[in-house]
């Protein structure tokens, strides 16, 4: 008898990838709305469904605001459910994301990040979910097709935890990784079903122990209900923690809510997320081979924010670039800028910093793009500081 | 604790974000703390003669604030009633007036 455990390699986009993992989570309920570029996932769902290879209700909803919405009531029903979406109809949900949150209903979500309109554009940006940032969901990044898949299994388990019971979203790159094939290695179905178990939400809709859902609270009583969230978001990151933990000790793949790449010695870290994170771990090993002392940062968890671990990362470094892939217009910076930005702040830390603008509406992320910018930050190193503090990189002056 | 308990905690002022219960989901009818009938400017009044006990108000009234009684006679209850004229507009007799506070 063998005792390697057998290894299942499969070929799949990040579509797929996420389609799959949402099957063998053995889903009741996906409600949604097809768009560009995750339509596919709710596309491989319908026909799993329409095969008989999953048994769920699959409804496709007349908006996204009502697709989320349909999610809401399954989820308060206690059944485990899925939606997906990108771009414009993230926006048109907006409303619907706070309400989700508000009232606990452990929701997973795929977004296949995409830019914002006008200009009308399809392709890849962070502008979609970084409006969706404050919304109190939990948000996880996938930088490449692999993680697509296993953060999806792990944001079940997360979201229907009943330390947490709260809503999350798995963002995956528009087209980069959604379209894009990858060898992935998927764990077998029992696997999983041992990894998430029942689902055993305790509010469930029951009409013999009837509860009041989404109530008015008042000035006396609202803002408990929103410290509740504030509390529950706090110490959402520590059940990650455990759970990422025994997803390892399963699957051999361990994702922290930081992902360090040789930043133990690092003097210049570029942090960024989504896949330019694999862009940048290339050119960072390429670097090291001619002795430049480069890391990278991917953020796999940005809501919650991992503040903590952040600091212990950068504290050691001596130039840190935030690679933005949205902005906040009429704000001091990109979204991840400034949250990097007033952490160190908060603890005192005195770093040479400059944010890089860059991919919004597609525009490639190329290997001589990281290089160049890596360049950029060791000339700060040398000089102790940046030109500027905002690059708008590529833009074509 | 009991739900009923915190109710009245919470009447009295008496709770923190931890002993409320999450995401005010609940099993007992807080709105009841919240006497409405302050809102008003304008009351219902119902003409005992004209009325046929069909109990369309009580049904259309969207703050439970018409009370059946046993024979099927309805009164309002002015400590919730918020003047809406619901009652008054779905009355087939007109057996409901509304009339200034």
């Amino acid at each position: 008898m063998s005792l390697v455990k057998q290894i299942r390699m499969v070929a799949l986009t990040g579509n797929e990838a996420i389609a799959y993992a949402v099957k063998q989570a053995n889903v009741d309920v996906i409600a949604a709305y097809p768009i560009t570029p995750q339509t596919i996932i709710v596309e491989r769902l319908s026909k799993y469904v329409a095969d008989g290879e999953l048994e769920a209700a699959f409804i496709q909803a007349e908006s996204e605001h009502s697709a989320l919405s349909i999610c809401i009531g399954a989820a308060l029903t206690g059944a485990r459910t899925f939606t997906s979406t990108a771009s414009q109809g993230l926006a048109l949900m907006h409303e619907v994301l706070h309400i989700a949150s508000s009232m606990r209903a452990p929701i997973v979500m795929a977004v296949a990040n995409r830019a914002l309109n006008s200009p009308l554009n399809i392709h890849c940006d962070h502008s979609d979910i970084m409006n969706a940032r404050d919304t109190g969901w939990i948000h996880l990044f996938a930088n490449n097709v692999q993680q697509a898949y296993d953060l999806t299994l792990i944001a079940f388990r997360l979201s229907e935890d009943l330390d947490v019971l709260l809503p999350t979203s798995i963002n995956l790159d528009g087209f980069i990784l959604t379209h894009s094939v990858e060898p992935v290695e998927v764990l077998p179905d029992e696997d999983v079903r041992n990894f998430l178990g029942e689902n055993r939400y305790p509010y469930e809709i029951d009409f013999n122990k009837p509860l009041a859902y989404g109530v008015m609270a008042l000035p006396d009583t609202y803002m408990e209900f929103r410290k509740q969230l504030y509390e529950v978001l706090k110490s959402a990151p520590r059940i990650y923690d455990e759970i990422a933990e025994e997803y390892a000790k399963i699957s051999g793949r361990r994702y922290g809510k930081l992902l360090p790449y040789f930043t133990e010695d690092a003097e210049v870290i570029v942090i960024a997320l989504g896949s330019s994170v694999e862009t940048l771990k290339y050119v960072a090993k390429r670097l090291r081979r001619e002795g430049l002392k480069a890391g990278v940062l991917g953020i796999t968890m940005y809501r919650p924010f991992p503040e903590e671990e952040l600091v212990e990362i950068l504290s050691k470094a001596k130039v840190v670039v935030v690679m933005d892939r949205a902005y906040s217009y009429g704000g001091v910076g990109g979204p991840l800028y400034t949250d990097v930005l007033s952490t160190l702040y908060k603890n005192d830390l005195k770093i040479t910093i400059a944010d890089f603008i860059y991919g919004l509406g597609g525009r490639d992320f190329k290997i001589s793009d990281a290089e160049e910018i890596f360049k950029k930050a060791f000339r700060a190193l040398e000089k102790g500081s940046f030109d500027q503090d905002i690059y708008w990189w590529g833009v074509k002056e | 604790m009991s739900e009923k308990l915190i109710v009245e905690k919470i009447v009295k002022g008496e709770f923190t974000w931890r002993s409320l219960p999450p995401a005010a989901m609940i099993s007992v009818p807080t709105s009841m703390m919240y006497k409405t009938g302050s809102w008003r400017i304008s009351k219902p009044v119902i003409d005992r003669d004209k009325c046929t006990k069909c109990l369309l108000c009580w049904v259309f009234c969207p703050d439970m604030s018409i009370k059946r009684l046993p024979d099927n006679s309805v009164e309002v209850d002015y400590e919730y009633c918020k003047g809406c004229g619901i009652c008054a507009e779905e009355c087939p007799v007109k057996a409901i007036t509304i009339v200034e506070e």
